[in-house]
């Protein structure tokens, strides 16, 4: 599949800006989005190849506006919902649940 | 300007996040302590320092070193290194002649086992983009020059095949130790990006 994420040879996206002394993982988000895509590949029902293409499927405006993990956890999502871990509806249900324990 | 790569998360990314792992874990598709040791390994235990002790007993041990070139992948698991994102190794050597440097311009494909999870530029859209039509600037921006008659060669990396640079043995390391040879080897150097570190200015 072409799309936004074929990105080799393309002009405009300025200096690589290497980030001394990076750490492995920046905020507590990416940690929690590396490991429960990590842990839910071991089901196997799903290979690499399909997470890619979930990954890749965003919309190309957002896929080269947010950040690698954001990849991810998009890619994740759509898995669980095709292989039907989870529905639509149970995760919003648990965003506004979180969301609303946060600000108590 | 000064653009850093690490672009803020969307506003409902980390409320995302919390509720997928909520989720998983209270249907028992996922089990914490898991998720606690694979951020532990990965933030601990693997890393660059496994190419690096890689690359020092390819500089010193030649039967070693015609292994790696022969079969990476078996060669690496000699010293314990192998598993997730490593399955099918490939390593290229750094001559005089040629110097290799690694992309993944799809995504992120990245030898795992010997160099951890892959730094956020290797994974960004202007490395991507850029090192397989103009490696000689990219480079620079590494601070690496190297000779007009060292031929660059690019290798773009597959989900399958996942490339480490053994880079070149600095001069004047003839006396060193295997351990402290692997001090001068570099994630860099390893993805292409970097050269093997001059002992005098190491020290």
């Amino acid at each position: 599949m072409n799309g936004a994420h074929d990105l080799g040879g393309m002009h405009g996206f300025g200096p690589i800006n290497p980030e001394v002394d990076e750490p492995v993982f920046h905020e507590e988000w990416e940690r929690r989005a590396f490991a429960i895509t990590l842990a839910m590949g071991s089901h196997c029902k799903w290979n690499l190849d399909m997470s890619r293409y979930a990954r890749e499927s965003m919309e190309p405006a957002e896929y080269l506006s947010t950040s690698y993990y954001e990849h991810w956890i998009h890619g994740l999502e759509l898995l669980l919902l095709e292989k039907g871990f989870l529905t639509e509806d149970e995760i919003q249900q648990r965003m506004s649940d979180i969301a609303a324990q946060e600000k108590t | 300007m000064s653009k850093h790569h690490h672009n803020d998360p969307l506003p409902d990314t980390v409320l995302r996040v919390k509720a997928l792992e909520s989720l998983l874990v209270e249907k028992r598709l996922v089990d914490p302590a898991t998720l606690d040791e694979l951020i532990e390994t990965y933030e601990t235990k693997v890393g660059p320092r496994n190419g690096a002790q890689v690359v020092a007993k390819g500089w010193t041990d030649p039967a070693y070193k015609q292994r790696l070139l022969d079969n990476a992948t078996a060669a690496i698991a000699e010293l314990g290194f192998e598993g997730r994102q490593g399955e099918d190794m490939v390593v290229l050597e750094n001559t005089d002649d040629v110097h290799n440097m690694v992309v993944c311009t799809l995504c992120s494909c990245y030898p795992w086992p010997v160099l951890g999870l892959p730094p956020v530029w290797y994974k960004s859209a202007p490395y991507r983009a850029r090192s397989v039509i103009d490696p000689r600037a990219v480079l620079q921006e590494f601070d690496v020059e190297l000779p007009e008659t060292t031929t660059i060669r690019v290798w773009d990396s597959t989900a399958e095949i996942r490339y480490m640079v053994l880079p070149q043995r600095p001069a004047g390391t003839e006396n060193l130790s295997e351990e402290q040879l692997a001090d001068l080897v570099t994630r860099d150097s390893m993805i292409g990006t970097g050269l093997a570190l001059d002992p005098e200015s190491k020290a």
